[in-house]
């Protein structure tokens, strides 16, 4: 079983995130990057996958700049045995759907045309978007089993559980399938002293639109379907009133919220 | 006028709040089309005549139901290649966004996610997003095809509308490929006769300061007909289900009220509650990173806290 694992590299969250004047796209330069959170569960699973098998290889995959090579670099150290970064300059302010049309066309590429199963995190913790997989799979027909928070094989079937907002629901598909995990999933590994020397050997495929015979004019900021007409950062919020509690303090939380009508 | 689909987000006909919302918005843009996939439709017909369908398409498909995602996708697409309509508004869940996703893709059209607000600008539809946890507001279009739109429940005020409602059947043969993911079972939620965390005006979360026990929280909520919450680490200990939890991998909530009790405030968690318009929290640590957003604070213990202020509401309300 070969398993294609997609992540992304991302503005730390801790930092200061913010956008570029010049074009309003987000700025991922400026700030520290690292492999996205929500991947590191996507990287994990897929590694458990092959040692149960006993059997198989992880490729993970991203699309990003220079810096993005981070992203695969942690992904080594856990245990991933190749790298796959697609980098190229046209690809500069892309939306969703042009970054799966890249994804979608490296995988292709990465895998000769069909994979085992490609497991992505259930979003960037950047966009926040959560619709990469889903775009993912519509463009590669594959089966779409996303946010997994318990996921099994069977005899060519991958079971998941998904929690929705009103209902748990069990979903199975067959394989090939295009899997997408939450943080419920497992905990992911620390990468280990050995790991992370390991990791400097293992093989990075760089490649560019050509290579995957993308038409530039496809991607990009002014291929987007979308457009940042402008962004603004949020007043900081008026400092508030802090009380100590000495005894009456659940009674000035209401008199609070009596005054806002609350009650 | 220009013609807007609204997914109906419902279960078996019963409604969500965030169908209504959606309907209130897409009046701005057009002339609301509800599209009622699944059964139930003679019970949310009146519901959606009422918040300002003109027409209900009706797409009563058993493998609807019974298939993740794609054949809401597949069956949009195809009413939008029909009715080329000015938008197309989904909630922005989980499923709707992969729903409206797949539907990006097949209609070659712009998608927008997690909006706030939605209006007729000057050059097409504008919306507004909130994000990087609340720290940035975002305005953005949609410049291809038909627009996209998933948009976040609680963001506008319901505002019912009378039309007519009238019920149209519509049919799709659903591809192969949009019957690949089988829901082979669905476990629906307790009931706990609270609001949903999403949808609810008022939400009251706990966090590791509970030590597991979130009878205090529970009762302040319920005093206040709030929906409860919990931060990711008083989930990942099992205290509470993940469906409750508040923060950026968990839901991103936006009521008027917001009280976290025992919550550190981790960035992690203020993604998930930031843009609450009224904050508030109890904790015993007043060095406690969420007292930095509070609208007021009270440093001291959530089990004195939060019993007295139960006791109090309940005495005001009578």
């Amino acid at each position: 079983m070969n398993i294609v694992v997609c992540v992304k590299y991302v503005p730390d969250a801790q930092s200061e995130r913010t956008f570029r004047d010049s074009d309003r796209t987000v700025d991922r330069e400026g700030v520290d990057g690292l492999l996205s959170e929500l991947d590191e569960y996507a990287v994990e699973e897929a590694l458990k996958i092959v040692e149960a098998a006993g059997e198989g290889e992880v490729t993970v995959l991203t699309v990003g700049p220079d810096a993005a090579a981070d992203a695969i670099k942690k992904a080594l150290q856990m245990g991933a045995h190749a790298g796959v970064h697609v980098n190229d300059a046209a690809i500069h302010g892309s939306d969703a759907v042009a970054t799966s049309l890249v994804l979608a066309e490296a995988v292709k590429k990465a895998t000769g045309g069909t994979p085992d199963l490609v497991i992505t995190g259930m979003s960037s913790t950047d966009g926040v978007m959560g619709v990469v997989p889903a775009m993912l799979a519509e463009r590669l027909g594959l089966p779409q089993v996303t946010y997994a928070s318990e996921l099994t094989l069977g005899d060519g079937t991958v079971t998941i559980r998904r929690d929705g907002d009103t209902a748990s629901e069990t979903i199975e598909a067959r394989l090939p399938a295009l899997v997408s995990v939450t943080d419920q999933i497992n905990e992911p590994r620390y990468p280990s002293f050995k790991g992370i020397m390991a990791a400097k050997k293992k093989p990075v495929e760089q490649w560019g639109l050509a290579d995957l015979g993308v038409d530039p004019s496809l991607v990009g900021l002014d291929a987007a379907w979308t457009s940042v007409v402008a962004f603004a950062k949020r007043p900081p919020r008026d400092k508030g009133q802090i009380v100590s509690d000495e005894g009456d303090g659940g009674t000035k939380l209401a008199e609070f919220l009596a005054g806002r009508k609350f009650i | 006028m220009a013609e807007v689909l609204v997914l109906v987000d419902h279960t078996d006909g019963r409604l969500r709040k965030a169908t209504a919302e959606l309907l209130t918005i897409a009046r701005r843009l057009g002339e609301p089309s509800a599209v009622h996939i699944g059964v139930g439709a003679e019970k949310a017909q009146v519901t959606l005549a009422k918040y300002g369908a003109h027409k209900v398409y009706v797409v009563d498909d058993a493998d609807a139901a019974t298939y993740l995602v794609a054949p809401q996708a597949e069956i949009l697409a195809a009413l939008v290649a029909k009715v080329s309509p000015a938008a197309v508004l989904i909630s922005s869940n989980a499923t709707g966004k992969e729903v409206a996703a797949r539907l990006a893709i097949k209609t070659g059209s712009g998608l927008i996610t997690d909006a706030v607000d939605v209006r007729a600008g000057d050059n097409g539809i504008e919306t507004t997003q909130s994000v990087f946890a609340g720290s940035y507001t975002v305005t953005a279009t949609v410049t291809t095809g038909t627009s996209i739109i998933a948009v976040k429940p609680n963001s506008v005020p319901l505002e019912a509308s009378p039309e007519a409602g009238v019920v149209e059947a519509f049919e799709v043969t659903l591809s192969d490929t949009a019957r690949a993911a089988r829901i082979t079972d669905s476990q629906p939620k307790k009931a706990t006769g609270r609001p949903e965390l999403t949808e609810a005006a008022i939400v009251v979360s706990g966090g590791r300061g509970t030590g597991g026990d979130f009878s205090p929280v529970e009762e302040f909520a319920d005093s206040l007909g709030a929906a409860v919450g919990a931060s990711r680490a008083a989930v990942d200990a099992g205290w509470y289900p993940h469906s409750n939890q508040v923060g950026q991998t968990g839901k991103q909530v936006s009521p008027q009220l917001y009280v976290a009790a025992g919550i550190s405030g981790a960035i992690q968690h203020r993604a998930g509650m930031q843009t609450s318009k009224t904050i508030v929290a109890v904790n015993k640590d007043q060095e406690a990173p969420i007292f930095e957003l509070v609208d007021f604070g009270v440093v001291g213990d959530l089990f004195s806290v939060l019993p007295q202020a139960t006791a109090e509401v309940k005495k005001r309300k009578g």
